[in-house]
């Protein structure tokens, strides 16, 4: 048993870590807010050169997965770079399409990086992230799986980098019956994984800034980051982090649906805790939008109930084998 | 990334859980925090050391089975799923042993250790004093050098189950002289001692259930001979802090009794869930439940990354203290969600959940406080700036 990530898994989260930052992503989740996908669609398509998408598909479709660890890896990277877009949705779709036998022969693109999608799985929620900014939007309803003509108006989020809108009804039907609901729970196991992924990134970097923050801001004479009401907030969210990791890396290596819910929890939880004590410790400074600490501080809470929420997977934590 | 075990791990399993099968007592045995229960698990504990199971990360030599830490943790699982006794012999096997190990002679290891696995000694901690707590470098108990050894005098306090056990470890001021120039850490010596000596008072004191489990100890010129001395004489500081890690880590807690426990909350849970359509309903209930298992999981995940990093010759240090406010908020939330579903009958004090309830409060508070662990979190796992103590 070695219960650590490998050197090859580290390497990659590094050179997308210098991938990321050396593009600056705080000026692309503005864009993307904005309603400028164009930067974000660039970055995307570096990201599907550097394998991300890859890694949700089979050999067959052009892929080299399903390897769900380095998936986890990818997207806690993306995370703490706040990179907007449907990242999770595509992957979503790939894991969608592969199990259906890619009716729509979007496959390659996807994995390519070269075509952006998302879903609306009507078990989650009606609404499809994204999808003015998306080349194929996917509507599952009950066991029918639809290619959207398009989506309706875009609705505003507590993230202005969500830009979540329904798909429009009818369009072409990909596929229909059974398969299409084990295809679904497939495709929802893994956006559960890449949101809890992209939650800890998230989390993470807002623990990084506040630390960095409270050893420089001082009052009193002293840095805000020697008062003891401080430390144990920054220390407790140090915590919640800490232990959610080991339950993402785990639910990526068993891939069992109450892994997978107690890690979305977990995550979600701690990123969202990251958040509130984040805006509390940078003060009124962090209630502005012109700090880019306010680009993670708005994922947080969205994330954390995205889906899945945390009382929908306790529930299936529990109606697992018990631990 | 690998979370499975070799065919040789699943044997070791295998193995402990056939012998716990046949050997762990039908019926709990009575708390152990009672001269009765503390009898009864000494027995218990001499039978486990005649199975080879008592201490199985140590050399065979000294009544062990050279387990690595791996094993240890599938030991444990097994050890609490077969819902088998607490250990009495804990502080002994889980603070001296190590200290030993690292800091002992081998005439200390081959003396002390073998009655310690099978029961026949049992050690109690010696650090904390009425003005040291917290601030444990503060004590002032004295070690006066003496013909063929040392002096102890001075007063112990909040000794875990003193009141019965045989022998005890602790720090002592043997140089007075570092402290009074302000760095009381230094002129401190780590010595063992035997509460029947002549010169020891032993006075229980109850705890918050009544149960004389800890003591005050009163010394008053008790003899140690020079080879009951643990490391070199002033060194102690750096001995007793270096077992610490143990005491905070994953040694004293592992994560096969908190897998346990929220097992058997579950259980507890789902049975309730059936009798009373009340608490079927009630959703945050059902929360705390799987937050339960959930966090029974983390932790048996971040040992087992831990573990892994400690067998690639990583030292932990300061992670010891995640792992303790982790499983100290934890014990305690997962005890307050059981009585919470027991309803009423939580209050009687003599049930497994309201006697856990009551042991799970006092883990914030020892083996260094939670506030303590934080600063020690905020300032050298995040890097934050000393502030006052
Ligand atoms: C069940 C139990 C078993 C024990 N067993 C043993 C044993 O076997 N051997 C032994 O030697 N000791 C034992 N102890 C004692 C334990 O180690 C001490 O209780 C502990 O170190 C805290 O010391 P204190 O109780 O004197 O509290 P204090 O140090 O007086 O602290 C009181 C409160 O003030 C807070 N505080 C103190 N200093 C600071 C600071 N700088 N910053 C923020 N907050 C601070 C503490 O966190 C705490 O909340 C046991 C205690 C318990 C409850």
């Amino acid at each position: 048993m070695r219960f650590l990530p490998t050197d090859e898994q580290r390497a990659f989260a590094r050179s997308l870590d210098a991938m990321l930052t050396a593009a600056g992503t705080p000026g692309i989740v503005r864009a993307w807010a904005a309603g400028d996908p164009g930067p974000g669609r660039a970055l995307w398509a570096r990201l599907g050169a550097a394998g991300v998408f890859a890694l949700a598909a089979p050999e067959a479709y052009e892929g080299v997965g399903p390897l769900p660890a380095e998936l986890a890896h990818a997207f806690v990277e993306s995370g703490r770079h706040a990179v907007p877009g449907p990242l999770v949705e595509t992957v979503a779709a790939t894991v969608l399409l592969a199990e259906l036998g890619d009716p729509a022969k979007r496959l390659p693109g996807l994995v390519a990086g070269e075509t952006v999608a998302t879903l609306a799985l009507d078990v989650c929620s009606p609404y499809a992230l994204d999808a003015d900014a998306a080349d194929v939007v996917l509507a599952v309803t009950g066991d029918e799986v639809w290619l959207a003509p398009g989506h309706g108006e875009v609705r505003v989020s507590a993230d202005p980098a969500r830009r979540p809108a329904p798909p429009l009804p009818g369009g072409e039907l990909l596929a229909a019956g059974p398969a299409v609901r084990a295809a679904a729970r497939r495709a929802r196991d893994w956006a559960l994984l890449a949101t809890a992924a992209q939650s800890l990134g998230v989390g993470l970097a807002l623990l990084d800034r506040t630390v960095a923050y409270a050893r420089q801001r001082t009052q009193f004479g002293a840095p805000i980051g020697s008062f003891q009401a401080v430390k144990h907030r920054l220390a407790d969210t140090l915590l919640g982090l800490e232990f959610a990791r080991p339950l993402l890396f785990g639910a990526a290596l068993t891939c069992e649906s109450g892994d997978l819910a107690a890690a979305k929890v977990a995550t979600g939880e701690a990123a969202y805790a990251a958040a509130r004590t984040a805006l509390q410790i940078h003060g009124a400074v962090g209630y502005t939008d012109e700090l880019d600490l306010s680009l993670w501080l708005r994922k947080a809470r969205p994330l954390r109930d995205a889906w899945g929420t945390p009382s929908w997977c306790r529930a299936r934590v529990l109606a697992g084998p018990t631990p | 990334m690998d979370l499975s075990y070799t065919a040789e791990e699943e044997e070791f399993r295998a193995a402990a859980r056939a012998w716990l099968r046949a050997h762990v007592p039908p019926e709990p045995l009575p708390s152990l925090e009672t001269a009765e229960g503390f009898a009864a698990h000494r027995v218990w504990e001499g039978r486990l050391a005649a199975g080879g199971w008592s201490a199985v990360s140590w050399p065979e030599r000294y009544g062990g089975r050279d387990a690595d830490l791996t094993r240890w943790l599938l030991f444990e699982e097994e050890y609490y799923a077969a819902g088998a006794p607490g250990r009495v012999s804990q502080n002994g096997v889980s603070l001296l042993a190590p200290t030993l190990f690292a800091y002992g002679t081998e005439e200390q290891r081959a003396r002390v250790l073998p009655p310690m696995a099978t029961g026949e000694v049992i050690w109690a901690q010696a650090w904390s004093e009425p003005e040291a707590g917290s601030d444990l470098a503060s004590l002032t108990s004295r070690a006066v050098r003496t013909d063929g050894g040392w002096l102890l005098s001075g007063q112990k306090t909040w000794s875990s189950r003193a009141a019965f056990a045989d022998r005890a470890f602790g720090i002592f001021r043997s140089d007075p002289g570092p402290a009074a120039e302000g760095r009381p850490h230094r002129g401190l010596t780590y010595l063992m001692f035997d509460l029947r000596a002549p010169g020891v008072t032993v006075r229980p004191v109850g705890r918050l259930d009544g149960r004389p489990a800890f003591a005050e100890l009163f010394l008053d010129d008790v003899f140690v001979p020079d080879e009951d001395v643990v490391g070199e004489p002033g060194q102690g500081w750096r001995i007793a802090m270096s077992a610490t890690g143990n005491e905070r880590g994953l040694t004293l807690r592992s994560p096969g009794r908190f897998l346990a426990a929220a097992d058997r909350l579950v259980r507890l849970w789902r049975e309730r869930s059936e009798a009373s359509a009340g608490v079927t309903a009630d959703s945050a209930l059902r929360d705390r439940v799987a937050d339960a298992v959930i966090g029974a999981r983390a932790y048996r995940l971040f040992t087992a990354a831990g573990a892994a990093r400690l067998a690639e010759g990583a030292d932990l240090g300061a992670e010891s203290s995640l792992n303790k406010v982790f499983w100290s908020t934890f014990d305690l939330a997962l005890h307050e969600t059981a009585l919470d579903l027991l309803g009423p009958e939580g209050e009687s004090a003599d049930s497994a959940w309201a006697e856990g309830y009551v042991f799970a409060l006092a883990g914030p508070i020892y083996a260094g406080t939670n506030e303590i662990q934080r600063d020690i979190i905020a300032e050298r796992l995040l890097g934050l700036p000393k502030g006052r103590r």
